[in-house]
């Protein structure tokens, strides 16, 4: 085959990742190795991944390939098409602004973590990489699941890198649980597939004439394989746990792109593998996709540890994707596929958008906690003037998850709202008014995520220093800022010139649809028109424009009439000196939402107070005891958990310990499977 | 061009006249009170004095105090920029449509929290925590009664909004009714007016909007001051323009210009004495009433949109 393709270019990423985990091995005994030989290769596999999927995107290429690996009748069968050209861009950027972070985090974590195996560290890094960009690539079931497997595992083994302490061992065994439940049910998806198709390669299944309830058992069991691992709401609860539990750049790297693996598994057997979509599938993924949308930002509200905070926003980011997703099926399934594509464009534009801002945020905790050795918000504040850039980046990251014109994450949600807005064409009423809802449940949301973020900034990096190591905090390196520089320099750009991408990504419903999508971009690259210009318009250059310009014109009529400013001391309502203990924490801030929507979490609060034994109003001391827990908990993994371990009793009375007994089972077994065949 | 032009030239008009209706509010406020009322340019001689001050910051404050105001007043103005105040077909309407209308306004609120909890004391923050809850209430009402109103004419676009509504005639749909009440308590408390929040308050323990900006000095003060007018009046003519839109100028002529200014000054004046009445007959609710007062306007939008589906479409 000709290798100057795009999927020459997809080999060179997946050889320079694997390359890079090889290399890796002797990073025990050659400490520089790990920072800058494998990282180097890893973004090296990254800048080739973001060429070939691009190229592929852009050329709307289809190129498929066999492997000389695999089983003597079964191949590995491999194609990259512009959906997996996308997915390839968004792995693609975030391994190289990962790997642009890595060399100094890595310094300063060997320092302080007490490091046990930098090649441990590398080659499970190298080839959670591979397995992703190799999932993107798969072309039959066998090889998506090897790679999936590969992925899943190879993260597990990073989850559990710090396993000196006990909740990350936990953590890491939760997440390698549900990864394989939800494996379990994609491999059980495939495998109805597969039974109608006659084999094992998509091409296959793509021909496989599934009968309605069929197809309907096999979304089902790919949806709960794929929610699980894309952190839907009930299942989501692994998450939260695992992704802080990591290093931060690997946090980075499994919220802001293995996330999105799932989602590319999800539409990758929807619209291509399965067809035929009906509008129950589109609904069930709305309402969960709501649903993650809320609770995942409400969970997230409560946290005050940075990691845990951003691993619920990406509960909540994954819902607004699957809110695009399932809205785009219902209007594809009622015969409207130009709407369809539209909010499928919606989707997978918010898929690229989280991956680059939820990234920033991940490196940017990274940042803070390798600065100031600090999680927990209430113990931070005064970045801004310790860590003047990382600040700046931090913002950027911040405005755009809240879904702030004219970032990034602000055009998605309107693309998504837009969608919603063209209910009036359904036929059936209760959609019409329903899908309404879910578009108030989402602007809900949004609100909430930007008083989320309004928290996580003013705590972290406004304010006075809560603590002495914060206050002593210091700039992160060159290679850090450039990294999270690049990211927040991406979501401005994704945010203000949303025309050019959008064309790109068109590619990708015009081959699962094969229908050309409404003229988004047709008023020029000025207008965003997703249905039509008189329906509704966006010109995201001149709002920026708009606000730069206007902004910065006032600043300077004023500044010509400028005195000098004078710095004096805050206002005290005169009761002496303010103190940083006097501040708002993340806890306070927080509290009239925690009171608003009580009853979505399990509240414990335990006020104690100690009064002075002769002065009664006047308490000596007080103490506050918070805990805030996640529902999902008590409701429903701990039922589960308590069934499956009666289960295991109960099944446990056929083991006697004596091997006469094994032997008369697997006798009789053996007796039975004949007795069937026959 | 001259369409662009002359949208310009409507923006500075809602920008210098924001102060005005201020004052008018204040006025009428104070006549209704039995008290004695300040002139009705003294908005503009505030500013103009605030304007005029000198900066006093306080030690610790950041870039991220000073850039606020410019960043308020910047995102306020282009809100006010998209909203059709004398012309129906306003060009700058599609550069943003109501969706990014509430964008600009949840920028200004965003950055207005962050400046509170800059300095570091006890007030900021509480004025944040609150300003955003209360905000983070108020925007899916909002967008709620905009969605019923956009459903209805298919479009986000303000200017097809309200030409839709024009050509729709005067009828009586009852799913605008519901709309309008929600998008008028929303006002209320996006506004920071009783029973939500109280203006003219510095009291401690209720203020909210004010207790943010206690900080603000001179000209930054001054800036977002005006931005606070500014976004009362594009609240006030969002419902003035959208709900009823008679008289606003559909040609390019002095005549209909003349009489667009004409009548939406009258329904301006008449709204402001409207939400003077209500500021007079209710009392400041505490914080926490505030979600239940918030969710009725929910249920409001709410039920005007379902009016729609079921009664207006015929499904």
């Amino acid at each position: 085959m000709n290798y100057l393709s795009p999927l020459g270019l997809a080999y060179l990423a997946l050889a320079c990742a694997l390359a890079s985990g090889v290399l890796s091995l002797g990073a025990d005994r050659y400490a520089s190795l790990l920072r800058y030989g494998s990282t180097i290769l890893l973004g090296a596999a990254g800048l080739a991944a973001v060429g070939a999927g691009g190229w592929s995107l852009l050329h709307e290429s289809r190129h498929a390939d066999q492997l000389l690996l695999g089983l003597p009748w079964l191949k590995w069968h491999v194609r990259l098409d512009p959906l997996s050209g996308f997915f390839f861009v968004v792995v693609g950027l975030l391994v190289a602004a990962v790997s642009l972070y890595a060399p100094g985090y890595l310094r300063e974590f060997a320092h302080r973590q007490n490091i046990h195996s930098r090649a441990a560290l590398g080659v499970a890094t190298a080839l959670f990489v591979l397995g992703m960009l190799l999932v993107l690539l798969a072309d039959d079931a066998f090889v998506f699941m090897i790679a999936w497997e590969l992925m899943s595992v190879s993260s597990y083994f990073l989850v559990a890198y710090q396993h000196q302490h006990a909740p990350n061992r936990r953590a890491a065994f939760l997440y390698l649980l549900m990864a394989h439940v939800g494996g379990l049910a994609i491999m059980l998806g495939f495998g109805v597939l597969a039974a109608f198709g006659g084999g094992f390669t998509f091409e296959a299944m793509r021909a496989a004439n599934l009968s309605t309830a069929w197809a309907s058992i096999a979304f089902a069991l790919v949806f709960f394989g794929f929610g699980m691992k894309a952190g839907m709401v009930p299942v989501h609860a692994w998450l939260p746990e695992a992704h802080p539990a990591a290093p931060s750049h690997i946090s980075a790297l499994m919220s802001g792109v293995m996330l999105k693996v799932a989602i590319y598994g999800l539409v990758r057997l929807t619209y291509d593998l399965i067809g035929d979509i009906q509008w129950q599938w589109g609904v069930a993924v709305l309402v969960l996709g709501t649903a993650s949308t809320l609770l995942g930002v409400l969970y997230a509200l409560m946290q005050h540890d940075l990691k845990r905070l951003l691993a619920y926003h990406s509960v909540e980011n994954i819902g607004i994707i699957l809110m695009g997703l399932g809205l785009s099926m219902i209007f594809i399934s009622n015969g409207k596929p130009v709407l369809g594509v539209l909010g499928l464009v919606a989707a997978l534009y918010h898929t690229l958008n989280h991956a680059l801002f939820k990234g920033l945020l991940f490196l940017g905790a990274g940042a803070v906690a390798h600065a100031c050795g600090e999680n927990d918000l209430n113990n931070m504040g005064g970045l801004i003037r310790r860590m003047p850039q990382t600040a700046v980046f931090f913002l950027v990251g911040c405005l755009a998850i809240s879904g702030l014109p004219p970032l990034n994450g602000f055009v998605s949600e309107w693309l998504t709202f837009q969608t919603a807005l063209q209910a009036p064409a359904l036929q059936s009423g209760v959609l019409r008014s329903l899908i309404p809802i879910a578009a108030a449940v989402l602007a809900l949301s949004a609100a909430l995520a930007a008083a989320c973020f309004v928290k996580v900034y003013g705590v972290a990096f406004l304010g006075q220093p809560r603590g002495r190591r914060v206050g002593h905090a210091h700039e992160v390196d060159v290679g850090m800022r450039a990294a999270m520089g690049l990211l927040a320099l991406l979501c401005l750009a994704f945010g203000v010139l949303p025309t050019f991408f959008l064309d790109a990504i068109n590619g990708v419903p015009r081959m699962l649809l094969g229908i050309t999508p409404p003229s988004a971009t047709a008023g020029g690259w000025l207008w965003l028109t997703p249905v039509s210009p008189r329906v509704a318009s966006y010109s995201a250059p001149l709002v920026f424009a708009g606000v730069v310009l206007i902004g910065g014109l006032v600043f300077l009529l004023l500044r010509v009439r400028r005195k000098n400013i004078r710095r004096g001391y805050p206002w005290d309502c005169g009761f002496g000196a303010l103190n940083a203990r006097m501040q708002y924490t993340a806890t306070a801030f927080s509290m009239p939402i925690r009171r608003v929507f009580a009853p979505v979490w399990d509240i414990e609060e335990e006020i104690e107070e100690t009064k002075h034994a002769n002065q009664p109003f006047r308490p000596a001391a007080i103490r506050h005891q918070l805990h805030v827990q996640d529902k999902s908990w008590p409701r429903l993994y701990e039922p589960i958990g308590r069934l499956v371990l009666a289960a295991a009793r109960r099944i446990g009375l056929i083991q006697t310990g004596s091997i006469h007994t094994y032997l008369a089972y697997s006798f009789f077994t053996l007796l039975l499977l004949l007795w069937v065949v026959t | 061009m001259t369409a662009w032009l002359l949208g310009v030239l409507q923006t500075l008009l809602f920008v210098v006249s924001a102060p005005l209706l201020a004052g008018w509010i204040k006025r009428v406020k104070c006549h209704m009170q039995n008290r004695a009322a300040p002139a009705l340019w003294q908005p503009y001689r505030d500013l103009a004095k605030l304007l005029r001050k000198r900066v006093v910051l306080a030690e610790h404050a950041s870039w991220v105090f000073r850039a606020t105001p410019f960043i308020v007043f910047g995102a306020t103005i282009l809100a006010a920029a998209v909203v059709p105040l004398v012309l129906a077909q306003h060009p700058a309407a599609a550069v943003a449509d109501v969706i990014v209308l509430v964008g600009f306004l949840a920028l200004a609120r965003f950055f207005t929290a962050l400046a509170g909890m800059d300095i570091g004391t006890a007030f900021g923050g509480m004025g944040s925590s609150r300003e955003m809850m209360i905000g983070a209430l108020a925007e899916p009402v909002m967008l709620m009664a905009v969605f019923t109103l956009s459903m209805t004419a298919s479009t986000t676009n303000l200017s097809e909004a309200v030409g839709y509504t024009l050509n729709g005639g005067l009828v009586l749909r009852p799913s605008f009714v519901f709309a309008l009440l929600g998008l008028m308590m929303v006002a209320v408390a996006e506004t920071g007016r009783i029973p939500v929040d109280n203006p003219a308050t510095h009291l401690e323990l209720t203020m909210v909007h004010e207790a943010m900006i206690l900080e603000y000095p001179g000209r930054h003060l001054a800036l977002i001051e005006w931005a606070a007018q500014i976004k009362l009046m594009v609240y006030m003519v969002l419902i003035a323009n959208i709900f009823l839109p008679w008289g606003i100028a559909t040609e390019l002529t002095a005549q209909a210009a003349a009489l667009g200014v004409t009548a939406i000054g009258a329904k301006l004046a008449l709204l402001g004495v409207l939400l003077i009445l209500w500021e007079t007959v209710m009392a400041k609710m505490r914080l926490f009433r505030v979600p239940q007062f918030l969710g009725f306007a929910f249920l409001l939008s709410l039920l005007g949109m379902l009016t729609h589906v079921v009664l207006e479409t015929g499904g």
